[in-house]
Order: structure tokens, then sequence, then C-alpha cells
């Protein structure tokens, strides 16, 4: 894929909450620590230099612990909250440097949101929360009821247009707050810990509609968790913060075979690697001749293991899309469910 | 006033108590140059004619600005300090009621409109109006046959005429109060300095006892017009609706207003769409406030000619009708029971509306 032109582009982001923040910025170029900077100058560090680049049509999700700076991060793509430094591009322009006009343009038209706790209207009906984003524009009552009952429909409320929003489930309300998103028809769509509030069942069942939603729409989707499933469940690009900054980031898997501090590699060592992993992360070029059979790329550890009955002794060809792009040894399987120790805690 | 002789005689001379500050001060020529206008205060012909009772020493008078002015002829007494308050006042008037006069004419305008209304249609009119209203805002049939008991008392005991002349300056104060108070509210919503601003007003508005601000507003209106009532009632019963609606604006859930904001919602349209009807629950409390503080001054106010029941019970204070100020307080009981009721209904039909669970 050509990722040359990302959708939003975030470069020296940094945020400082407190009356001053701008004449405390260089104490934080300079290096100075986020406890340091709130004893010696009273200012909260909320995010130092970001630079991330999200994708058109890719899933970028942003995980970190509580307090990482995570709402702090999304808020910044539609200047909910203002930089202190920093660029924001989004398509090619500089959201930073937008009148307020443009900007309530912007987010009317390019970006919607989806929030943790659904944040609806609760006087009005679902089929008028489903429309919000229309009806701030201005667009005719007729749209507004087609676009909304069209996206309900979509997410799996229909026939509940007229209910009060307090008259349903929280699954039900997020999809509401989904359905609100998607009739405003942008192009970015930013989730803040959207499923967080849901219990797993129902958190499952959201994370496959959104997966399927978007495999027909190719939205780019900006997705906040600080739950790792989920986030790999969902990524194509992850992003991870600790204390308002990038500690690493790229392609979930490749994480997860190499976490680039203690950090990340606390965060990864609990979770199922055989499951999580793919196959093709761990492929080798091809070099052998014979192979015990052929498997897909995009098939997990676990299922390879099942097929092998546990024989670390055999060589499997990978395939993707018919053509075999390399083979994988069962040794160097095993090799990938350790996880890697960091060198400071072995030494 | 005997406080103004002093105890102490120095070679033969009669001294007042606070002598000895201006001497100290090196005041005394500048003193003694005013002494001679300076008109002579009771203690003074007391003392001259002899009748002076001899005080102990420790009758000390409070340097007050009679007992400085004994000492110290410059200083004024408080007769005409209270005097000059009185003539200030009096040449600001003609200013003051040149920019009032204009502004309130319309508050005249209304009440007497809404009076002539309510006192001239026939009862059954009336009592039909009310009903119909009622219902609308209610939805509630047992509220509805409380609001027809009620009138129909008034009606049986002949004391329709006067309940309603009441309703009406209830009726046009609280429209008022509404239209200066929720705009109010939500300016103050919106800025934190305004609220520090106008909190003190409506502290003063709502703690000082209602006869003292009837004083300015008399010299400040013709007595006799109907808007000094309805000022004075207005000032008082305004304020709930000012705090409430602040309180309500800025209890607005932050993540409903964020969503709004998300959404690119203007300033207006937040207003309108999100921060109102959030807001309305708290809202109507206020409303339901200022209607029952505009019943309790309009009351007050018929000390200064508003109409209605709160003559009758002054009537009864006056002359000692036990009778006709009993009955004028039953109906005021049951007016007031009447407007709770209503408007509280109304309030949990909005609360209803608002989490409908049907
Ligand atoms: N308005 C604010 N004023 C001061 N500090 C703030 C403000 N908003 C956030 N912070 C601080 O910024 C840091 C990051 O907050 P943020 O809400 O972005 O965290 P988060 O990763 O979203 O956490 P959570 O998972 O709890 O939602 C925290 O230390 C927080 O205290
Ligand atoms: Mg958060």
């Amino acid at each position: 894929m050509l990722k040359n032109t990302p959708k939003v582009k975030l470069r020296g982001l940094f945020k400082i909450f407190g009356a001053d923040d701008k004449s405390v910025l260089p104490h934080v170029q300079n290096g100075m620590s986020k406890e340091e900077l709130l004893e010696k100058h009273k200012h909260v560090l909320g995010l130092q230099s970001i630079d991330v680049d999200m994708q058109a049509g890719e899933i970028t999700v942003v995980m970190g612990l509580s307090g990482s700076g995570k709402s702090t991060l999304i808020r910044h793509l539609n200047r909910l909250i203002e930089p202190t430094a920093g660029e924001i591009v989004v398509d090619g322009e500089d959201v930073t440097q937008l009148s307020q006009a443009d900007l309530r343009t912007l987010r009317q038209e390019k970006m919607s949101m989806v929030f943790q706790k659904f944040a609806l209207l609760p006087h009005r009906t679902v089929q008028q929360n489903a429309a919000m984003s229309l009806d701030v524009r201005g667009m005719d009552k007729e749209t507004q009821d087609t676009e909304a009952r069209k996206w309900l429909e979509r997410v799996g409320l229909g026939g509940y247009e007229d209910h009060y929003p307090s008259q349903l489930s929280g699954g039900m309300q997020q999809r509401v707050g989904i359905a609100r998103a998607l009739t405003a028809n942008t192009d970015i769509m930013l989730m803040d810990e959207a499923f967080s509030a849901l219990d797993p069942l129902i958190r499952t069942d959201m994370q496959d509609l959104l997966l399927e939603l978007q495999l027909e729409l190719k939205k780019t989707i900006i997705f906040i968790t600080h739950d790792l499933d989920e986030a790999l469940k969902l990524a194509d690009h992850l992003v991870i913060l600790k204390d308002g900054a990038v500690v690493q980031q790229g392609e979930p898997q490749g994480i997860l075979l190499n976490p680039a501090d203690p950090y990340i590699e606390d965060f990864v060592s609990d979770i199922n690697r055989a499951r999580v992993l793919r196959i093709r992360s761990i492929t080798n070029p091809l070099k052998s001749k014979k192979f015990s059979g052929d498997v897909d790329a995009d098939d997990n550890l676990e299922s390879l293991i099942a097929l092998s009955e546990g024989d670390t002794a055999l060589t499997y060809r990978v395939m993707s899309d018919g053509e075999p792009i390399g083979e994988l040894n069962m040794r160097d399987l095993v090799k990938a469910l350790v996880p890697r120790i960091s060198s400071t805690q072995a030494a | 006033m005997k406080h103004g002789c002093g105890p102490f005689f120095f070679g033969g001379t009669q001294m007042a108590t606070y002598d000895w500050f201006f001497n100290a001060l090196g005041l005394r020529d500048w003193c003694d140059a005013g002494t001679s206008e300076a008109p002579m205060s009771m203690a003074d012909l007391l003392a001259e004619t002899g009748n002076a009772v001899e005080e102990p020493f420790y009758a000390i008078p409070f340097p007050s600005l009679d007992a400085l002015n004994e000492a110290c002829g410059q200083i004024t007494q408080t007769r005409d300090v209270v005097k000059g308050l009185e003539e200030g006042f009096l040449a600001i008037r003609p200013a003051l009621r040149a920019i009032l006069d204009p502004i309130t004419q319309p508050l005249s305008w209304m009440l007497d409109g809404t009076l002539y209304l309510f006192t001239q249609a026939p009862w059954f009119l009336i009592m039909a109006m009310l009903l119909l209203v009622t219902w609308y805002a209610t939805r509630s049939v047992s509220v509805m046959l409380f609001n027809a008991f009620c009138l129909s008392f008034f009606a049986f005991v002949d004391h329709f005429e006067p309940a309603m002349e009441t309703l009406a300056v209830i009726l046009v104060c609280t429209v008022i109060s509404a239209i200066f108070g929720i705009p109010i509210g939500i300016a103050m919503s919106k800025s934190n300095r305004l609220q520090r601003m106008v909190i003190p007003v409506l502290d003063l508005l709502q703690t000082l006892p209602t006869f003292v601000y009837l004083i300015p507003l008399i010299f400040l209106f013709p007595i006799g017009e109907s808007r000094l009532y309805g000022i004075a009632i207005t000032l008082y019963a305004i304020v709930p609706i000012i705090r409430l609606t602040d309180l309500g604006i800025r209890l607005v859930d932050q993540d409903v207003i964020e969503a709004g904001n998300a959404f690119g919602m203007n300033a207006r349209q937040k207003l309108s769409k999100v921060e109102l009807p959030l807001a309305l629950p708290n809202i109507m409390a206020g409303l339901n406030q200022t209607i029952m503080m505009s019943l309790a001054m309009v009351v007050i106010a018929s000390m200064v000619t508003a109409p209605g029941l709160g003559v009758l019970v002054l009537r009864g204070i006056r002359n000692l009708e036990l009778g006709v100020g009993l009955m004028a307080g039953i109906c005021i009981v049951l007016l007031a029971v009447m407007l709770d009721r209503t408007s509280k209904a109304a309030l949990s039909r909005i609360d209803r509306a608002k989490s409908k669970t049907s």
C-alpha cells in the first residue's frame, strides 16, 4: 500500500495544561519530566513531541494506561483541545491555523466522534440523535430522516427510532452513538474508548460490528483503548502512549514480537500470543524444497500448532492469495511464543 | 441626647468630651471658626437652661457626628447628613425618572391591561381559561380538579375579584421575571466575571427586608401607578429564576456539550439544542419559586397600592377586622397551593418527558 500521504499527520505536538503553557514549553522540550514540571511549575504535561501518521482507510489504535494522554491526543485532532505547540495536518491542511468558522466546518464535514459515555441528547429520540450532525448542518428534515433511518438500520437498531436513549441498554446506546457518527458521513471517525463502558460480550459484538462496517466503508478511524486485546483486534497501526509520549508505534504484530521497552513488554506479557500472532509476522524466506503442508499467512499460530499436533520438526510453506510467500519452521514458531525478556530485567 | 453634655470642666468653662482630640491635632482655630454658625443641639439648650443632669464619668459618648459637632463646629450633625441624603436623592430624581419612566411605562400598561382583563371578563370565561391553561401545562386531572375547587371557592365566598387581581399581578411579574431573568442567568453561566458581579446583587435583593427597597421606589414613581408595586415584586421574585438558570446551565453534562462541539455546533445551536433543554428542569424549578415569591410580595406590596387579597389583609390589620383578614388569608393559602401544585406538576411533566419510560 502506498503510504506517503497520510490522512492525518501529527508533527511535534505538545500539550501542557496550565495558565502559562507557552512559557514552560522550553523546559519540556529540554526533557523535564511530568513530575518535575508539576512540582516546579504547577503545569500538567499532557502530550510531548508526538509524531504520528494516520493512513486513510486504516484503524489507528492509540493505547496506554489511564492518564497517559489518550483522550488529550484524540481531542487535538478536532481541536476540542488547543495544542501548546506543533502541527495537526488533516488532508494537507493545518488544523491549528483554522478560524473558528472553518473549524466548525471541519468538525461537521470531516470528523465525527463516538464517546465513552455515549453523550446522547436525552430529550431527543434515537432517530433525532442519529440525525444530529445533519441537523447542525441545517439539512432538510427529509434527508435527516432517511439518512438517520438508514444508519440506524445498519447498526442493528431498526425499529427503535422513536425510543429515547434512556430506554435503551448501554450497548444499544453506543450503537446510536455510532449511527450518529456514521450519519455525519465523514471520512474520519474518532472513537474515545467507545466500547470501554460495555460488558465483555457486548463489547466483542461491537468490535465485530465496527470491523464489518470498516470492511465496507473504509473510514479513517482513530480508536482509543486501554485494552490490549481490543487494540490488537482492531489495529492496523498501533500507537502506544506513556506519560504523554509515544513509546512505540507500528504494525501491532511487530510491536508484539519486538517490544521497544519494558513498559510495552509488561503490556504484552500476559496476552495469548498464539492466538494473536499471525503466521505472516514470523514467516522466513523460502529455502527448503520439501514441506509438511501449506498454511495461510493470515492464520494465527494457534491453528498451526493444532495442525502440526505439536511436532516441532515440521516446516510449512506459507501461502498468501494462493502464492507461496515463505516458509515457517515450527521451532521458530515456538520461539515467537516466548515473550521477550528485556535486557534490563535479564541483567 | 443627654450625652452631648461633657462631664469635664476646665477652669470653669464647660468642655465637650472630644475637645482634646481637636486640640491635640491643632485644629482648634479651624473648629471655632465654624462654631457660631452651628445650630444648637438639644443638649446645648438643656445645658444653657441649667437643667443638665450631672452624669457619671463613664457616660462617655461614642464619637458620633453629634458628639464631635459638640467639640468642633466644623463637623456636621447627623440630622444634616440625613437631610443631605434626602436632598441628594431628590436632586438625582429627575434624571433617574427621565431614564426610568419610559423604560418602565410598559410595565404599568401590562399590569393595568391584565388587571382589566381579569376583573372585567365574566367569571366563567376566566375560570375556563385558567383551567385550560392548567390542563395544557400539567395534563393532570387531579391538579385540574383542585384548581377548579379553589376557583369556585373564591367565587363562592365573594373573593373572586381580589383573588383574580392578585393572580393577574403575579402573572405579569412572573412573565417579566422570566423575560429578564432567563437571559441574565444564561449570560451569568457563560461568564464567571459576570456571575461574580451579579451574585452579590442577588444576595442583596433576597436578604433585604422588602420594605427597604420600597422607600426609594416610592420616591421614584408616583404612588398609585401600578409599576411601583410591579417593580418591587419583580425585583424580589426575579432572583430564583436567575440563580437556577445559571446553575442549570452550568450543571449540564459536559460530555453532551463536548458532543455538541465535536459535531460543530455554534454557540447558538449549543444553547438552544443542548444547554437550555437539559437545564429546563432547573429553570422550571426557578420559575416555580419566582411564582411563589411574587405571591408573597404582592401581599406586602398592597401597602403601596397593589390590588388584590393583600388589601383585605391590610384592612384586617388596620381596622382589627379579624374575619376579613382571616378570610383573605385562607384565600391566599389556597392560591399559593394552587400555584405551587400547578407549576410543580408542569415541572414533573417535563422531567417525565426527558426520561420517557412509556
Ligand atoms: N483540563 C485539564 N487540565 C489539567 N490537566 C489535565 C486536563 N485534562 C487532562 N489532564 C491531565 O492530562 C493527563 C492525560 O489525561 P487524559 O484524559 O488524556 O488521559 P487518558 O489517557 O485519556 O486517561 P483515561 O484512560 O483515564 O481516560 C492526565 O495526567 C490528566 O490529569
Ligand atoms: Mg480518556
